[in-house]
Formats: structure tokens, sequence, C-alpha cells
């Protein structure tokens, strides 16, 4: 999309997060390996530069809780909501349960209180399981709530935020049929008439659509203006002229509902723009940095996921007399991916506690979520690969990781939007 | 009858772990293997916080004995819904020898200490599988008992409980202040939700050593050795029923 360079939407009361360099308590270094059991006398030797797989307590605790509700709540269903291109309403209830809908919104909100940093490790384990699920608390926690908690007055604050972090889901209307990458060319019209807009016009590929609540339309208010007329409006699903259609029947993500949307004539009041008129071009941009890390933890732990239900097969099959484990050419291949997908960990932690300790974070943010997206059609074309025959079936989980990866490259700013995005920076960065 | 409760969690390796002897056999692997609590104290813990929300009991106070990492244990069962923790410090060869009978003796302390009305444990830990805790704790208070607990109900001032015995299902009828011990069946543990993992947060845990309980650690027992189980040997295929009963024979074991 033609970004001009926007200056980061910085945060005000509403950072709760701690610089990664002070987190409390727990310096456990732990990767997705069992935690090396750190006696005492480690802490004496501490430095302040641990290393980048060094969690607080809480994002510990959290992440081994959803680790858990994930192989015991979630996994059972995963076949199932692909095969039917439907979300199970189970699985979406216990999602809110959890408190995984609302990581970051305040406790008075029913919400988590928790930290940027921890929704990101929540989409990574969910992901591992099922990346569609994954998409669905990504989109609510870096999107919807984000917009909402940022931009919200206190009243639409309080009359969204509870039900966004309790029962209800959001989604986020910009593309459409005509204006993908080229986002800010949307048709959508919102036309002013006393203290209400009527807005018309179509939406395509909306996630969460066949479920969702509350939708955050971006409709221009003077298309004169050009981006600069791009409003952000807050339709409640039972709005009049709200139409949602049939949704797409797709490769992969199939549990996630992504449905064209149709506006007829929508009366939306005065009192339903969030944030500023004419500044929804910044809001999208903003928030799209921040949602490029949930999806580079989401491909991430796509990767992981594919990665550990391959190797145990690797390790019992036998062939030639020996595990195909032990062939130094897929020992080699093996060894490349997981350096790759650590590599991607590694890239997208790092993106997160940029944006969590509050400095510059874009050209990160935009390095991990093209990198794990690729990373991610790699690991699973190799995965199929090593798994040989029964990786081609449904009846392992692996072909449905190469499904599900492909659209990482694609969706919430394509690679090549994101390599051109991080080559203005780079430009940038030689002025003097 | 309200009050405050006791449980107790231990810190084992997960279940899911496949457990390793140390070369020099004393005693198994533990260095960088994952941790997690036991699921019969998950169970106990459980129990208690439904006794809470039932308004049953005042106060859960969740207790593990051992070195720094214990504390994440007792952070886990602040997450599940007790109230604080307290931690006894264990460490070293202290620890390595820790054994039921030194447990009781400090949960025995600590219930005197806390004035609880009930002490819950798990029936026993999935590591050293003694299944003696909870009966040695009753002994020293001379309290009674209601191990292998399947049901657990308060009946005016005295506990109701249902106990899994060989035979079938067992009900008794106890006084309090009493000991329970938690068995498969009781309870199905609930799932820290994010939010109660940010509640537990704020929630004290208490540091004390077993000297300030007065509670002498010495072990009585000494690991000699410790092996893995035999390897499964291969079976042998017979022909005919009339070699099966000859080979049978042959083993001494028809």
């Amino acid at each position: 999309m033609a970004a001009p360079l926007v200056r980061i939407f910085s945060k005000t009361c509403r950072q709760i997060s701690r610089p990664w360099g002070t987190c409390q308590a727990g310096w456990r270094s732990m990767s997705n390996r069992p935690a090396p059991d750190m006696s005492s006398d480690q802490a004496a030797g501490m430095t302040s530069f641990p290393p980048l797989q060094t969690y607080s307590e809480e994002e510990s605790m959290m992440r081994e809780a959803v680790k858990k509700y994930a192989q015991e709540r979630i996994a059972p269903f995963v076949s199932k909501m692909d095969e039917n291109s439907a979300m199970d309403e189970e699985v979406i209830k216990s999602l809110f349960e959890q408190g995984l809908m609302g990581i970051e919104i305040d406790p008075e909100y029913n919400g988590t209180g928790s930290t940027f940093f921890s929704s990101i490790l929540v989409i990574e384990e969910l992901a591992k399981v099922d990346p569609s699920v994954a998409v669905l608390c990504d989109i609510q926690n870096t999107l919807i709530n984000t917009l909402f908690a940022q931009l919200g007055t206190p009243a639409q604050k309080e009359q969204y935020l509870s039900r966004l972090s309790t029962d209800m889901i959001g989604s986020f209307c910009l593309s459409e049929a005509e204006s993908g990458s080229d986002a800010f060319s949307l048709k959508t019209r919102a036309e002013k008439h006393k203290d209400y807009y009527i807005i018309n016009g179509s939406k395509m590929w909306i996630s969460n659509a066949e479920h969702a609540g509350v939708f955050l339309v971006m409709a221009n208010v003077d298309p004169s203006a050009g981006y600069r007329g791009i409003t952000c409006f807050i339709v409640d699903r039972d709005t009049e002229g709200l139409e949602i259609c049939k949704k797409e029947n797709k490769l992969g993500l199939r549990a996630s509902s992504t449905c064209p949307i149709n506006l007829d004539n929508v009366k939306v009041p005065e009192k339903n723009i969030l944030g500023q008129i004419g500044h929804g071009y910044k809001y999208a941009i903003g928030m799209l940095n921040e949602g490029r890390i949930g999806i580079a933890a989401q491909m991430l732990g796509l990767a992981q996921g594919c990665f550990d239900n391959t190797i145990p097969y690797t390790r019992q099959r036998v062939q030639f007399g020996k595990r195909i484990f032990d062939f130094q050419g897929m020992q080699h291949q093996i060894a490349h991916v997981a350096t790759q997908i650590e590599a991607a960990r590694l890239l997208t932690y790092n993106a997160a506690r940029l944006k969590e300790a509050g400095r510059p974070f874009i050209k990160e943010a935009c390095m991990a979520k093209y990198f794990t997206a690729e990373l991610a059609t790699l690991t699973t074309s190799k995965c199929i690969e090593w798994m040989g025959g029964v990786g081609f079936t449904k009846d392992y989980p692996i072909e449905k990781y190469y499904r599900d990866c492909k659209i990482g490259t694609i969706y919430e700013g394509t690679t090549n939007v994101q390599l051109s995005t991080m080559a203005k920076f780079i430009d940038k960065e030689y002025d003097h | 009858m309200s009050g405050r409760v006791l449980v107790g969690v231990k810190r084992v390796i997960d279940y899911a772990v496949k457990i390793r002897v140390k070369p020099d056999n004393s005693s198994v692997v533990t260095d960088g293997v994952k941790h997690s609590m036991n699921p019969f104290c998950e169970i106990a813990v459980e129990e208690a916080v439904k006794l809470k929300e039932k308004k049953l009991i005042k106060e859960v106070v969740a207790v593990s004995c051992g070195p720094q990492q214990a504390q994440e244990t007792i952070r886990t069962a602040l997450a599940m819904g007790a109230d604080r923790g307290i931690h006894v410090e264990v460490t070293g060869k202290d620890y390595e020898t820790l054994g039921p009978l030194q447990v009781s003796k400090i949960m025995a302390a600590l219930a005197k200490k806390e004035d609880a009305q009930l002490v819950i444990l798990g029936k026993q830990a999935i590591d050293d599988d003694c299944n003696q805790t909870g009966q040695m704790t009753a002994a020293l208070l001379d309290w009674p008992q209601g191990t292998f607990a399947s049901e657990v109900s308060f009946d005016g001032d005295k506990i109701k409980v249902v106990r899994e015995i060989d035979g079938g299902l067992e009900t008794i009828k106890i006084k309090t202040p009493a000991v329970v011990t938690a068995d498969l069946r009781l309870n199905t543990p609930r799932y820290a939700t994010l939010p109660n993992i940010m509640k537990a947060k704020k929630k004290k845990i208490a540091n004390v050593k077993p000297a300030d309980l007065g509670v002498d650690l010495t072990s009585r027992l000494e690991v000699v050795r410790v092996d893995e189980p035999p390897q499964r040997q291969a079976g042998v295929k017979v022909e005919t029923v009339d070699d099966l009963v000859g080979k049978l024979k042959e083993a001494g074991t028809v």
C-alpha cells in the first residue's frame, strides 16, 4: 500500500508493558525444550542482557497454560473444523473462558491485563496446534482490541471492550475487491447527514466475519481528499443494511471464516466513529505494524508445530536398516530448517520486545513477518517430503500445515510489500 | 464449618517425560528436564478451591517443600485459586533425601501453626509412588484420615469421604480437623485461565525454613542404587498348542 512514512502511533497511558531488560523473578531461559533447572546461584551471575528467549514468570506461566489448553481443548477439533470449514462453537467459547481474547485489555473491562509479548506467546502456542484458531485470537488481540483501547472514547470502551474480552468477536474491514495492497484506494463511501453517516460499499476477505459481533469498517468520508478521508466506523452486526455474504472456500486456514461484506445504506451514528475523521489511514498502518508481529508469531508456531509432528516420525521410520533421521542428507535438511525456525523465532521475539520497549520496530516487524512466512512454506514443504507418502495423506496433520502456511506470504501485507517497506527504511538509514 | 485448608503440592518430573537414570546409578536425571505439579496434587488443589467456592471453607493455603523452583508450583496453585502460598525452603542434600516422613513432619507443624481445619494432599507423588505422606501427617497430628478420596462432602461438623478401595467404594465419616488424600476420580482440575495467572502474581508466598518449624530433616533411608527396569525380552513364537504348553512347562510357569 502507498504508505507515507507515518510516525508510529505511540501509546499513551495504555502501555502496560515492561521493558524486557527489567523483567522480574524468572531469569530462566526457556525455549520449546524443557527449561534447564536454574539453581539460585545462577541468579548471582546474571547480567542485564539475557538471551531473547527469556521470559518473565507471568509469560512462562501463560505459555504453559495455553500449551496445555491447546493440546486438550483444541487439538481434538482441528481435523473436523478443517474438513467442515467451520470453527467449532465450543472452541470459541473456551478461548473466551481462558481469557485469550482480551490478553491486553485492562481487568477493568474483564480483560487479562497482560502484555503484548504474552499475546505473541499465546498466538505462537495456539498456532502450533491450529493456525486458524491462532489467527482468530491474533486479529482480536492485535487489531480489534488495540484499536478500541487506544482510540476509543470512554463510552466506546465501556460499550465494547468488556464484550470483546468476554464473548464478542470483532472483524477488521479494510480490503475490497479492487483494493488489497493498494488499500487506500478503497471505494467504500460514507456520506455525512446531520449527526449520522450513510455507508455504501463492499468489503472482501474479512476474517472472523461469520462470528463477529462488531465490525471496524474503513470508509472514505471525502474521496476528494484521497486517503486523508478514510475514517474508521464501528458497525454492529445487527445494523440494517450490513450483509455478511457466503464465506470463501479456501485452500488453508479453513476453520477461520473469510467473507465478503456488503454495506447497503448502512446508517451509522456520528458517535460510532473510532478516533478522528480522516485519520483512518494512520490507524490502519499503525495497527497493521503490530499485527505483523502477530502474524509472524502465527507462522512461527505453524512451522514449529509442523516440525514437532514430523521429527518423531523420522526417528521411528527405518529404511535400509537405519532410521531415516540417520541419513546424512536428511540430517542436513533437518538442521537447516531448524536453524531457520530459530532465526525466525529470534526475529519475532525481538520485534515484539522492541515494540514493548517503545523503540522503533516497523522494519524489524516487516522482517519478522516476511521471514517467518517464507520459513513456514519451506518447513511445511520439507516436512511432507520427510514424511514420505504418509505426509501426503490427510491421516497425518502435516498436509494441513502445508495448506495453511501459504496465506502467510499474502495477508496483512504481502511479502513484496514487506520488502518494499523495509527498503524504504534502509534507504532512510543512509541519509546523512 | 469454615476455616483454613492446607494443600500440599509437590514439584515432580512431568508425567510425559521419559525418565533416565544417571550413569552413576545414584538417581534419575533431573537437570534440564521438564517439571510440573504432581497430578494428584492438582486434584487436591482443585478440591480445596471447589470447597471455597461452595463457601464451606474460607482460605486455601498452598504449601510446597523444596528449592527455589518449588515456587513455580505454588504459583500454579495460586493461579488455580489458592489464596496464598508457603514455600518451605529445602535445598541440596536435604532435598535429595526429603521423603514422606520429613514432609509429613513439616505439614503437621504447619497445620498446627496455621490452625488448619483440613489438610488435603494428593494420594501419592508420581516420582516416588510412596503413598505415605497423608497417612503419616494424620498420625503425627493424631487426626482422622480419609485417604484415596473419590468424593468429599461436609455433613454437619463431620466430613463424609467416599474412598476407592480394592473391593469397590467405602464411605466413612470423620471428624474435623482431618487429613484427606485425593484420588484420581475426585475431580477434574481446572485450567489456570490467563486472568487468574495475572491475579496470582499479587498473591503472597511466605518463605519458611524447616528449622523455624522445629523439624529435623534427617533421613532414616539411604538410596543405595537406582536402576532402569530390565529391557523387555523378545518373545518366542510356537507352532502348536502342544508346543506352547511344553514351553510353559519348561519355564516352570505351569
